[in-house]
């Protein structure tokens, strides 16, 4: 998959072959080492990201106790040597909690965006080059779509569906097909013109196989910025359901839920309990945007302004 | 001029119905019986099979779904919204009509907090790129767009109880009976939203100065002996707000409806908290009106965005 990133380095002026074939390991390699060497602090927020996941693969070799252990009598303390995040208002470890939370967290943020972006890159690719009706028809269902301010479409959906880990992915996930399905239009409506396509076509291949052999791989470049721009929103809205109490239901520690619990306590809450979640948050979002802004500089720069335009 | 006017209004129209439908069939259709959803899950009534009937006739539910939707239209055509599915004295269009100037005066203090802060740091960031200013704007910017603004908001309660043993005040008050009451209450959302929207702006802000700094116009201007304010305040700035204000619209809009967190962090007596807790509750009379509301409210906000972009840019075509 990445090999293919030689190609997508000049998306727009459409004039690389498509498919060209190399040796896939020393290419991924080597790639991957000119994306690092370009951006330091894209490399800096790679580690992170690395740790990150790791934590939220294998929470438990990291966290000092199971995320829903009572300890009885330490209801709410503040941080200590037994308890390096303190305890909630369940008397449990919050540490192991934030820990544990890095798993629900990515696994919707991945998920969703996955989903989400796999659809809005077909639908908008689709709309882009087939065009005529088929595009009119998509532009005005994605014009309902976007009427909604994201939150209140996922609160919307939850709503009808119900909270729960399998409705947050579907909701996120739905939230996402506009925004991606219109860039991946524009894009697909750019590479669209490209000689190389109308040369395809002159040779007498089919609107289909030029679509998927020929205009389809040019926009995944393209698809993989928004893809990695969006895990950082796609956290923000997990977190927000979550908090709202219309995401991961307790007792699974979410990042999200987890502030949540503070709200029946604003008169006197622990700030342990309101500090510590949000900078994992904070942490990870962070990690997320800036690993995205450093891949969008190394593969397609130009997309910088239309991708702004929609956040 | 006339005549795009009433095309882009025009192209709203099928969009508003489509919204419409989609909360409808979000609503009544999806969960194959919302009722049932609402009576199966809820611990306050349990209806029997008779009660459920009847209860589905006073609501019209016995009809079939389109007669049910044309009489949803024509209540929300003359401006009936209905009344809380829970609460069956409590109207809906006061609702609004009580929390909405709330939300409007936090969206709109926001907007205005995220303008005077983020247009000079843009400003400052293009025109002296890459010295320590523009990088610990950019920095600042950075993290700010890393922030979740809920937990910021409950960051700020945090902080002042701790420091000062003060919390806002939640009752509701408007601006205009008890200006320091509504003030105390507001400032803290709009002030939480205003600067994760500032960050944006001075982002967009400087990425367009930079590139518009670029263009042969702004090299013409210098040439002729311009002086470097008119350049960057008459040429450059001019150009590089256009992209600033759609987004501003697009935010305003968002913000109309998506402050439901940091509404809920301050327990701030607005539209997105009667939406939460509507959502909690299953008062899906309320949720679909409120929806519907915000959805309608962002429509009209891009529709007006639409005009004033082509009003003050004279490059786009009024086809």
């Amino acid at each position: 998959m990445v090999n293919e990133n030689n190609n997508f380095e000049n998306v727009g002026d459409g004039d690389s072959p498509a498919g060209r074939s190399s040796n896939l390991v020393g290419a991924t390699a080597s790639s991957i080492f000119r994306f690092l060497q370009s951006s330091p602090i894209g490399a800096v927020a790679v580690i992170l990201l690395i740790f990150i996941v790791f934590v939220g693969l294998f929470p438990g070799l990291l966290a000092p106790y199971d995320p829903n252990k009572l300890f009885y009598s330490e209801l709410k303390t503040p941080p200590s040597s037994e308890h390096w995040a303190g305890t909630d208002f369940l008397a449990r470890d919050s540490l192991s909690r934030i820990f544990y939370g890095a798993r629900i967290t990515l696994m919707v943020a991945v998920t969703s965006v996955f989903i989400g972006d796999l659809l809005g890159f077909t639908w908008g690719v689709a709309s882009g080059y087939l065009g005529r009706r088929f595009d009119l028809i998509s532009q005005r269902l994605l014009d309902m779509f976007i009427a909604f301010p994201t939150i209140i479409l996922a609160l919307l959906i939850l709503a009808a569906l119900g909270a729960g880990l399998v409705t947050v992915i579907a909701a996120i996930a739905l939230i996402r097909i506009p925004g991606t399905a219109r860039v991946m239009r524009s894009v697909a409506l750019s590479v669209k013109e490209a000689q190389y396509v109308e040369a395809a076509s002159a040779l007498g291949a089919s609107p289909i196989r030029i679509m998927f052999r020929h205009v389809a791989p040019q926009c995944f470049a393209p698809l993989l910025v928004v893809a990695s721009a969006g895990l950082g929103s796609a956290i923000f809205t997990e977190a927000a359901l979550s908090f709202l109490g219309m995401g991961v239901p307790p007792p699974t520690p979410t990042w999200g839920n987890m502030l949540g619990g503070v709200l029946n306590e604003l008169f006197q809450p622990p700030w342990w309990l309101v500090i510590y979640p949000g900078v994992a948050i904070t942490i990870t979002v962070l990690a997320f945007n800036l690993f995205g802004d450093a891949l969008r500089d190394y593969l397609d720069p130009r997309l910088r302004g239309r991708l702004e335009e929609r956040t | 001029m006339g005549r795009y006017f009433l095309r882009r209004l025009l192209l709203a129209i099928p969009t508003v119905l489509g919204v419409t439908v989609l909360i409808f069939v979000a609503m009544r259709v999806i969960p194959g019986d919302p009722l049932r959803t609402i009576i199966g899950e809820g611990q306050i009534y349990v209806l029997s099979d008779e009660e459920l009937a009847a209860v589905k006739a006073s609501l019209g539910y016995d009809k079939p779904l389109v007669v049910q939707y044309l009489v949803w239209m024509k209540d929300v055509g003359s401006g009936n919204l209905g009344y809380s599915f829970w609460q069956k004295d409590k109207s809906i269009a006061d609702l609004v009509r009580r929390r909405g100037p709330i939300t409007l005066q936090i969206s709109l203090m926001a907007l205005l907090l995220a303008w005077a802060i983020g247009l000079p740091a843009g400003i400052i960031s293009a025109i002296k790129r890459n010295t320590i200013a523009d990088y610990s704007i950019r920095g600042f910017v950075t993290l700010l767009m890393a922030i979740p603004n809920f937990w910021l908001g409950l960051a700020m309660i945090l902080f002042t109880i701790i420091f000062f043993r003060w919390r806002p005040p939640i009752e509701l008050t408007y601006l205009w009976d008890s200006p320091w009451k509504n003030l105390q209450m507001t400032i803290g959302p709009a002030i939480v939203m205003g600067f994760s929207f500032g960050a944006i702006i001075a982002r967009m802000v400087r990425s367009s100065m930079l590139e518009i700094l670029r263009d042969d116009y702004v090299r013409t201007a210098r040439a002729k002996g311009l002086n470097n304010k008119t350049v960057i305040f008459r040429h450059a700035l001019r150009n590089a707000l256009l992209p600033t204000i759609t987004i501003s619209g697009l935010y305003l809009g968002a913000t109309l409806g998506g402050s439901v967190a940091v509404e809920r962090a301050f327990s701030v007596p607005g539209l997105g908290l009667s939406l939460i807790y509507a959502v909690q509750a299953r008062d899906w009379t309320v949720i679909q009106s409120l929806v519907l509301l915000f959805a309608v409210a962002y429509v009209i906000i891009n529709l007006v965005v639409d005009y004033i972009y082509a009003f003050i840019d004279p490059r786009i075509r009024y086809e």
